[in-house]
């Protein structure tokens, strides 16, 4: 337990210290939510957009945040032989592991409330109307994306690459489901896929605690869609996930 | 002597492609032992098996009586493992590098000493990504000896280095061998291995092809070499008797009144013995 302090105390410092880390993903969906607050101001569906939008930036920051920003770290740990040369010291994997998840959902949790704040104070958006679904929502998100994320960082080769090839994921993910504005007369083919991303259910979870006052399990299927995801990244990674450097 | 490292037999292929082909030796406790040979001779691969990074096909391996193969957190406790490559958070300081590793022990020396004993106190509270290559390479060390281990494993510690930083890695690893830690140290500079190693062991192509005190390996078969110019042309003699030769070639010499040119008496070298050693096609550079 104290060794999962030991190692949380750590992965937070370093993460903050990290200037492109902290902007790219803590700031830059804050970021958005002002841009796309101060352009889209009538109402979405009878709902005020701010609302609208920050339930989507705060689906899209969990995205972004645990499967990005982990699969960015941990391919970059990966491949620089930090994790090998941790696997040589007494520090079980599994506490390694976990400290690196709870430093997510840190990060995470306290993106969701700068957005509340940024939110409330700048938007006059409302409050979550469930905070206790909104807080499930959180460790939810980040169980999800960050289960995908290791998955992801289990099956991409190259630290250069890695950047890149998990924004190409995550951007027209949260366009298709909608975190940037709801999304209308989307092509056929691009409805399909719109319709199985897990951020589209995610968002409707975080929809209905946020907006509706509804409980986190209101709708079994999304939250089944989304555990199934996040399962999904799991099992990759239990196959996949290596310690080793795989360029050298 | 009880030994800290047993290796009998030890084989491992990649891809079908015989990287170890029946190593063994023995490190004893308190020993520096060097496994010296080309690069793509085996000898990561064999310091990666007992490090427990990498699984063997066959033979036999203790590392402080335990199987690496399936390493039990009570011998990661008690090794410490300086890499070929590896790297630390950049944004860390050196102190807090240290204190992060030594948070993983359950007994670990004192940060500050550590950091002292790798000469790196100046660099105390500056960022790992501020360090120099040599400067880096104290850190690996200093990281590998915060748990206090018993036995420390140097893959190519200097490879890299220019000759004032070789020779300041040289002192420290003279100075842990003088704590009574083992050492099992990989290198392909022959006067590194001469230098701090005990015995050696000369590895290629996935096999010892030699092994024992850097004085055996030189063999005391071979006797003193005295080398000169005579009109211009090298002359060798090869004497068991060097005192003697010597002493009538320079009586000659004077008598005659001529110089001897390039006059250079010396024993061979281990990297004389070494090149013939390693002379030849190497097989499977992986």
């Amino acid at each position: 337990m104290s060794l999962l302090v030991h190692q949380l105390a750590f992965e937070q410092r370093v993460f903050w210290r990290s200037r492109e880390a902290a902007i790219f993903i803590f700031v830059f969906p804050l970021l958005l939510y002002a841009l796309l607050a101060s352009v889209y101001s009538n109402d979405i569906d009878g709902v005020p957009s701010a609302d609208v939008l920050l339930a989507g930036l705060f689906g899209y920051g969990a995205a972004n945040t645990a499967f990005a920003g982990l699969a960015i770290i941990l391919v970059g740990r990966r491949e620089a032989g930090v994790l090998k040369r941790l696997r040589s010291t007494p520090l079980p994997p599994a506490t390694y592991i976990a400290a690196v998840l709870l430093s997510t959902l840190v990060v995470f949790a306290l993106q969701a409330v700068a957005l509340v704040v940024l939110g409330t104070f700048a938007f006059d958006a409302s409050l979550p109307a469930n905070w206790l679904g909104f807080a499930g929502a959180i460790v939810l998100g980040v169980a999800c994306f960050a289960g995908l994320g290791v998955g992801a960082a289990s099956l991409i080769r190259s630290a250069e690459g890695v950047s890149a090839v998990v924004n190409v994921i995550v951007l027209p993910m949260a366009f298709l489901s909608g975190s940037f504005g709801p999304t209308q007369n989307l092509p056929g083919f691009l409805e399909v896929v719109a319709d199985v991303l897990p951020l589209t259910y995610f968002l409707d979870i975080v929809y209905g605690v946020y907006l509706d006052g509804e409980s986190l399990h209101a709708d079994p299927t999304a939250l089944g869609v989304v555990a199934a995801w996040g399962v999904a990244g799991l099992a990759i990674a239990w196959r996949r996930f290596g310690w080793m450097p795989r360029e050298r | 002597m009880s030994s800290a490292i047993v290796v009998r037999d030890l084989r491992k292929s990649y891809d079908g492609v015989e990287a170890l082909r029946g190593i063994s030796f023995e490190v004893g406790e308190g020993e520096v032992f060097g496994l010296l040979g080309p690069n793509g001779a085996g000898k990561t691969t064999t310091v990666e098996i007992l490090e427990g990074y990498r699984s063997r096909d066959g033979g036999e391996v203790s590392v402080l009586g335990h199987d690496p193969g399936t390493p039990p957190r009570a011998l990661r406790e008690r090794i410490g493992v300086v890499l070929q490559h590896s790297e630390f958070q950049p944004l860390l300081t050196v102190r807090e590098a240290h204190r992060l590793f030594a948070g993983y022990y359950a007994r670990p020396r004192d940060v500050d000493e550590v950091i002292d004993l790798v000469g790196l106190q100046e660099k105390r509270n500056a960022r790992v990504k501020t360090l120099s290559g040599g400067q880096k390479r104290r850190l690996d060390l200093g990281v590998a000896l915060v748990g206090d281990p018993d036995l420390v494993f140097l893959d190519e510690p200097t490879t890299g280095f220019d000759p004032a930083a070789r020779r300041s890695a040289w002192e420290m690893i003279r100075a842990l061998r003088s704590l009574g830690k083992t050492i099992l140290l990989t290198t392909h500079y022959l006067d590194e291995a001469q230098q701090l190693a005990d015995r050696v062991a000369v590895i290629r192509a996935g096999r010892i092809v030699k092994l024992g005190t850097p004085a055996e390996l030189i063999g005391d078969t071979r006797g003193t070499e005295i080398r000169y110019r005579r009109d211009g042309e090298p002359a060798v003699i090869e004497t068991e008797d060097p005192t003697r030769v010597l002493h009538e070639l320079t009586s000659e010499a004077l008598a005659a009144g001529h110089e001897l040119e390039h006059l250079e008496v010396r024993r061979p070298t281990l990297e004389d013995v070494y090149l013939e050693l390693v002379d030849g096609d190497d097989e499977d550079g992986q």
